[in-house]
């Protein structure tokens, strides 16, 4: 389990480093998540020179342990409402309903697209 | 005895980051179970619940948000490590996501656009100021990210932060019950949708219903924080500010 959340660290670290290096408007984190990913492509094709500890199952069930728990970690972000209750008082109404409203647009604007994209893709196939 | 005066036993405890983090595990935990055991309510959502029972702690113990954080903080840091674990799901599904690599692409920018968009139509139509709409314009994206693209564009951190995770619990509430009810099956697209609109938190739930659908929502999260960067400029500027 070490090996496996230095492996995740040093993804993040590596990311966090790039983007602030070259001065990217990627985050850290996204960055890392790529990295992590190319890495894991990368491993199969030399699974037999690592050691064990990063060509077992180990990183995979460590990963999904932390995403298990993956709204846990929204929480102390989210009590910082504690702080904005004035701006809350203040436009409350509209940030409400300009949150409520855009995410029902978003939601129906991304698998509207998705779905018609791939059923045109589809036919173009077929 | 520390005993002797319960008071300044409290002032002690309560400036430890040991009790803060204590109690932000718990109120999870326990608005976790209330969400298993209604089957992933739509309603039932486990972080809109810690947050408000936490916030009532707080208020009630006047207790100041940095000394909450003091503990939460461990928790917090958590959010950079979960993303970068989001390339194992990622990793394990890679065929079917490459597959799909043009249609995710296609939601991406117009998913995007509309988020942005209507989200900051709708605040300044309803009166909300300038910096408030800088705050609230990348609402969509992962709170660390949202919070760099809000304050360099003038808007409070703190306040990008909250409306990022209002928008991830409002989209994580909708997404179920709306693709349900447009009878709408496919996983890949559902979790696509969850991932873009509601980023993280949005993420969470996906992975709760479907791990396929969880996989999309994680790669959605990932390219909207890139678009978004750039979009949200663009969209301020459009609007006249």
């Amino acid at each position: 389990m070490i090996a496996s959340l230095i492996v995740i660290l040093a993804c993040q670290l590596a990311g966090e480093a790039l983007a602030r290096g070259f001065g990217l408007a990627v985050p850290g984190p996204v960055m890392g998540m790529a990295l992590l990913f190319a890495l894991l492509l990368l491993r199969d094709r030399v699974s037999r020179h690592l050691p064990a500890a990063l060509s077992d199952d180990a990183l995979v069930s460590t990963g999904q342990g932390l995403l298990t728990h993956l709204s846990l970690l929204f929480i102390p972000a989210g009590v910082g409402v504690v702080q904005n209750l004035g701006v809350f008082a203040q436009y409350g109404v509209a940030l409400g309903v300009a949150v409520i409203v855009s995410s029902l647009l978003a939601l129906l604007a991304t698998v509207g697209t998705f779905l018609l994209v791939a059923r045109l893709m589809e036919r173009t196939s077929a | 005895m520390i005993g002797d005066n319960p008071f300044a036993l409290w002032v002690y405890l309560s400036h430890t980051p040991l009790l803060w983090l204590t109690v932000t595990l718990a109120a999870y935990w326990a608005a976790d179970r209330v969400s298993v055991a209604s089957n992933r309510h739509p309603l039932a959502n486990p972080v809109l619940h810690a947050v408000w029972i936490i916030g009532a702690i707080l208020t009630l113990t006047g207790t100041a948000y940095p000394t909450y954080f003091e503990g939460a903080q461990f928790v917090h840091f958590l959010l950079g490590p979960a993303t970068v674990a989001l390339a194992i799901p990622l990793y394990e599904n890679r065929a079917t996501v490459m597959k799909a690599l043009v249609p995710m692409l296609a939601a991406l920018v117009v998913g995007s656009f509309v988020a942005v968009v209507s989200a900051v139509g709708i605040a300044q139509l309803l009166g909300a100021p300038g910096p408030v709409l800088a705050a609230l314009a990348p609402k969509s994206v992962t709170a660390g990210v949202a919070m760099g693209i809000g304050e360099a564009l003038g808007g409070d951190p703190a306040l990008t932060a909250v409306l990022v995770i209002l928008t991830g619990i409002v989209g994580a509430m909708i997404v179920t019950p709306l693709m349900n009810g447009l009878h709408i099956k496919d996983w890949r697209a559902r979790g696509f949708a969850a991932g873009l609109a509601a980023h993280g938190i949005g993420t969470a739930h996906a992975f709760h219903i479907n791990p396929l659908a969880g996989t999309f929502a994680g790669i959605a999260l990932g390219l909207n924080a890139l678009f978004t960067a750039a979009l949200v400029p663009l969209v301020l500027a459009l609007f006249g500010r």
